[in-house]
C-alpha cells in the first residue's frame, strides 16, 4: 500500500489548516455561502436535505486496517455510528456539523487520509479495479498509475475551477471492474506489440442525464508521457467545455459536440506543446510509487483444500470469492447488501470487524468496490472458514455478490436534495422479494442499479436492470430500464415504457426475471438473453 | 490602481487595456484584456509589444482564465499578468502558480488573508508556470 512521505503529509496537513481557516471565515460571515460553497465542496462537504454530508476519499478504493478503524471512529464520534460506501469507492457520512468538519479532516490526516476534491468542479478521487494486485487477469497493478494521477490532480492550479466535476478511472485488465468507459477519462494500462506498457485513453464517457460511452482517443500513450497527456485532455476541456449550462458542461458533451476526432486533434496539438513544458514527473517517481505496491509475501505452498461440509459456507465461497493470481489464495467479498438493508451502509462496529479481519487474514488490506461492497483482496483458502464465521456472526456474510440482491442504490430522497424519489426503500423491497421467493439463487449474475433522479448516481444506465426514480405530478414514479452494462461489454440500458409506483416496480422487476427464466439458453446471463431476444418479450410481459 | 496587488518591480502600464479584437486591429496598444471566451493564443505573435495582460474573471467559478495565464507564460510572456474581477483570496495561490503576478479584485482583500494564502502551501506536486520546485523534483533531485 502507498505510504505518505513528509511531502504528502505536509500537503494534507496544510489542507486541514486551510479549511479550518475557510470554515472560520464562513462562520464569521466573511465568506458568503456562494463563495464558501466551492471551497467546502473541494473538501467533500455537501449540504444535503437534513445536514452536511462529508465524503472522504479512499484513493483507488484501497485502505488498511488502521484507516478503516479511523473511519469507524469518525462514524461514532461525529456521526450516528455508521457510514455509507459509495460508487466511487469513497465513504460518506450523512450527519456532519460544519463546526466539526476541520477536526474530522485533522483526524483523517493522522492516518494519511483526506477529503480533498471529493466534490466540486475539479478532478475527483481516482478510482480503479477493486481486485488490483490480486486479479489473475491483470496486465499490471493499475494502482501506481492511479496514485501518480492522484498526486498530479491534487491542488492542481489550473484545473480546480473546471466547467464541471471530472472523474478518472484506471484499470489494467481486459476485464473492466471499474466502469472505466463511463468516466470522464478512463485509462487502461495495456502492452503494445513489443511488450511495452502504455496507457489507452478513453475520454468523454459518463452517466448522468446524458449517458455516453467514452471513445478511445489514443490507444497507446507511453508511460513517461501519461501525466502530460492527461494535462492536455484537461486543458482542452477547461478552455472549451461549456459553461453556459451546467447540464451540458461535462466533457462528454464537449467530445460529443466537437466529435471525437476533432477533440482528439486538439488534445494532440496541446500534448505536442506540453511535451516541451516539463510537466511530466520523472519516470523514477512511478518506480518509487510502484515499490509500495509490491505483492505481499504469499505462501508458496498454501493449502488449496476447502472443507465444504457446511452448505451455507459453501454457498458463500461460490458466490463471494474470486480467483486470485497466487495459488491457494482468493479475493473475498464482504457484502454490504444484507436482505432488506441499505446498500453500502456499514456500522462502526462492522467497520472495525472488517478492519481486524483484514489484519488477520488479508495482509492488512481492504478495498472498496464501486458496487458498494468491501473486498479482502488476499485471503488464504485455508482461512476462509474462520473469516466467513466471523463475518456471518456480524451480519456481513450475505452470499449475494453480483446477484439481484447486490443492488447499487444512490442515497435518494431519504438524504439527497437533488433526488426526485427514494431509492433505498425500493432496493430493500426488491432484495426482500427475491430472497423470499428464493429466486436470487437461480437468476445468477444480475446487476440491478437504482437512481433516485436523472443524475444517475445509482448507475441505472449501466444496470442489467436499471431503475430510475422520477417525480410524476408530486408522486414518486419508477421507470424500468434493461440491458445496461458497466463492464468490458459496456452498453447503455433502454427504458421499457411507462413507469410504475413503488410496489409496481418491484413486481415489474420480478416480471422481467420471469421472462428471462422462460427464454434463457444454457449459461446465459439475464443480460445475454436480453441482448439476444431484445426488448419486445419483456415489454409484452410488462404492459401486455 | 490603489486596489491592485502587484508582485512586480517594474512601472505599471499607464493606459487602459483594450479588448482582444481591438488589440489585434491596432499596432500601438501594449495592454489587453482577455475575457473568458477569448483565445489567449491569438496574442502569441504579439507578445513583444505587450506589457500588461488583464485576464477578466466575471465569475470566480469560471476557470478558463487559469489556462489563458499558463498559455501566455508557457509562450514566454514576461509582462504583467493581472487577474481582475471576481477574484477571491482563496484563489490567489493557484493563480500565482498559473503565472499571475498582479490582482485587481472587485472586493478588496484583507491583507492578513492574502499573507496566509501565499504562505499556506509548503510544497507543490506539479510543475506549473511559477518557479516553485515540485515535490516530484525534490524526491528525484
Amino acid at each position: 500500500m502507498y505510504k505518505y512521505d513528509q511531502y504528502d503529509q505536509a500537503m494534507v496537513d496544510a489542507r486541514v489548516e486551510e479549511f479550518r481557516d475557510q470554515a472560520r471565515r464562513r462562520l464569521e460571515g466573511r465568506l458568503t455561502e456562494d463563495q464558501f460553497k466551492p471551497l467546502r465542496l473541494m473538501n467533500g462537504l455537501y449540504l444535503q436535505l437534513h445536514a452536511y454530508m462529508l465524503r472522504v476519499a479512499i484513493p483507488y478504493g484501497t485502505l488498511d486496517s488502521r484507516q478503516m478503524h479511523a473511519l469507524a471512529d469518525i462514524a461514532d464520534k461525529y456521526d450516528r455510528g455508521y457510514g455509507h460506501f459509495t460508487t466511487r469507492q469513497n465513504i460518506q457520512y450523512n450527519w456532519i456539523k460544519l463546526e466539526d468538519a476541520a477536526d474530522i479532516l485533522a483526524d483523517l490526516a493522522k492516518v494519511e487520509m483526506h477529503a480533498i476534491q471529493t466534490s466540486g468542479n475539479c478532478i475527483r478521487n481516482i478510482s480503479s479495479d477493486h481486485f488490483a494486485g490480486a486479479a489473475a487477469d491483470e496486465v499490471v497493478d493499475p494502482r501506481p498509475y492511479a496514485e501518480l494521477l492522484r498526486q498530479w490532480s491534487s491542488f492542481h492550479p489550473e484545473f480546480s475551477y473546471l466547467p464541471r466535476k471530472f472523474k478518472i478511472a484506471v484499470i489494467a485488465s481486459e476485464k473492466d471492474r471499474a466502469a472505466m468507459r463511463l468516466h470522464d477519462i478512463g485509462i487502461n494500462i495495456v502492452t503494445n506489440d513489443v511488450g511495452e506498457p502504455g496507457a489507452a485513453f478513453y475520454v468523454g464517457g459518463g452517466m448522468g442525464r446524458t449517458p455516453m460511452i467514452a471513445p478511445c482517443i489514443n490507444s497507446f500513450v507511453p508511460l513517461d508521457q501519461l501525466v502530460t497527456y492527461a494535462e492536455a485532455c484537461l486543458r482542452v476541456y477547461n478552455r472549451h467545455g461549456r459553461r453556459d449550462n451546467k447540464y451540458k458542461a461535462r466533457i462528454k458533451i464537449l467530445v460529443h459536440e466537437l466529435g471525437a476526432e476533432e477533440y482528439t486533434r486538439q488534445v494532440e496539438a496541446e500534448f505536442a506543446h506540453l511535451l516541451d513544458q516539463g510537466v511530466e514527473p520523472p519516470l523514477a517517481e512511478l518506480e518509487r510509487i510502484k515499490g509500495y505496491f509490491e505483492d505481499p509475501l504469499f505462501e508458496t505452498a498454501a493449502d488449496s483444500q476447502i472443507d465444504r461440509i457446511d452448505p451455507d459456507f459453501a454457498l458463500w465461497i461460490d458466490r463471494n470469492t474470486v480467483a486470485h493470481k497466487a495459488d491457494g489464495y482468493v479475493s473475498a467479498v464482504i457484502s454490504l447488501k444484507p436482505v432488506g438493508g441499505i446498500p453500502g451502509d456499514a456500522t462502526a462496529e462492522q467497520m472495525r470487524l472488517m478492519a481486524d479481519l483484514a489484519k488477520d487474514y488479508s495482509f492488512d488490506e481492504l478495498r472498496v468496490m464501486h458496487t458498494q461492497n468491501i473486498v479482502l483482496p488476499h485471503v488464504r483458502k485455508a482461512d476462509l472458514h474462520a473469516l466467513w464465521t466471523a463475518l456471518d456472526a456480524a451480519g456481513l456474510g450475505s452470499p449475494n455478490l453480483d446477484t439481484v440482491e447486490d443492488i447499487i442504490a444512490c442515497p435518494g430522497l431519504d438524504y439527497c436534495s437533488l433526488a426526485n424519489a427514494r431509492s433505498i426503500p425500493v432496493a430493500q423491497k426488491i432484495s426482500e422479494r427475491f430472497a423470499q421467493t428464493g429466486k436470487t439463487a437461480t437468476l445468477g449474475e444480475l446487476k440491478l442499479k437504482i437512481s433516485g433522479c436523472i443524475n444517475a448516481c445509482g448507475h441505472h444506465h449501466a444496470g442489467h436492470i436499471g431503475i430510475l426514480g422520477v417525480d410524476r405530478k408530486g408522486v414518486e414514479n419508477y421507470q424500468l430500464l434493461l440491458g445496461g452494462s458497466e463492464a468490458e461489454d459496456v452498453s447503455l440500458a433502454k427504458i421499457t415504457g411507462p413507469g410504475f409506483d413503488e410496489n409496481g416496480i418491484v413486481d415489474a422487476v420480478e416480471t422481467v426475471t420471469t421472462v428471462y427464466e422462460r427464454e434463457r439458453a444454457d449459461g446465459e446471463r439475464f443480460l445475454d438473453t436480453y441482448r439476444r431476444i431484445g426488448m419486445n418479450p419483456f415489454k409484452e410481459a410488462l404492459y401486455g | 490602481m490603489a486596489d491592485t496587488l502587484r508582485y512586480r518591480d517594474d512601472e505599471p502600464v499607464d493606459h487602459p487595456a483594450v479588448t482582444v479584437d481591438s488589440f489585434l486591429d491596432q499596432s500601438n496598444a501594449s495592454a489587453v484584456r482577455i475575457e473568458p471566451g477569448d483565445d489567449a493564443r491569438e496574442l502569441l505573435p504579439h507578445l513583444d509589444r505587450l506589457a500588461l495582460v488583464e485576464v477578466n474573471f466575471p465569475a470566480f467559478g469560471d476557470g478558463r482564465g487559469y489556462s489563458s495565464a499558463r498559455i501566455l507564460r508557457e509562450a514566454g510572456y514576461e509582462g504583467e499578468l493581472r487577474a481582475v474581477g471576481d477574484v477571491l483570496v482563496d484563489q490567489l495561490a493557484y493563480m500565482r502558480r498559473c503565472g499571475f503576478d498582479a490582482f485587481e479584485p472587485d472586493q478588496r482583500f484583507d491583507m492578513e488573508d492574502v499573507k496566509s494564502a501565499f504562505e499556506r502551501w509548503p510544497e507543490v506536486y506539479q510543475k506549473a508556470a511559477d518557479t516553485r520546485t515540485s515535490i516530484w523534483a525534490k524526491r528525484h533531485p
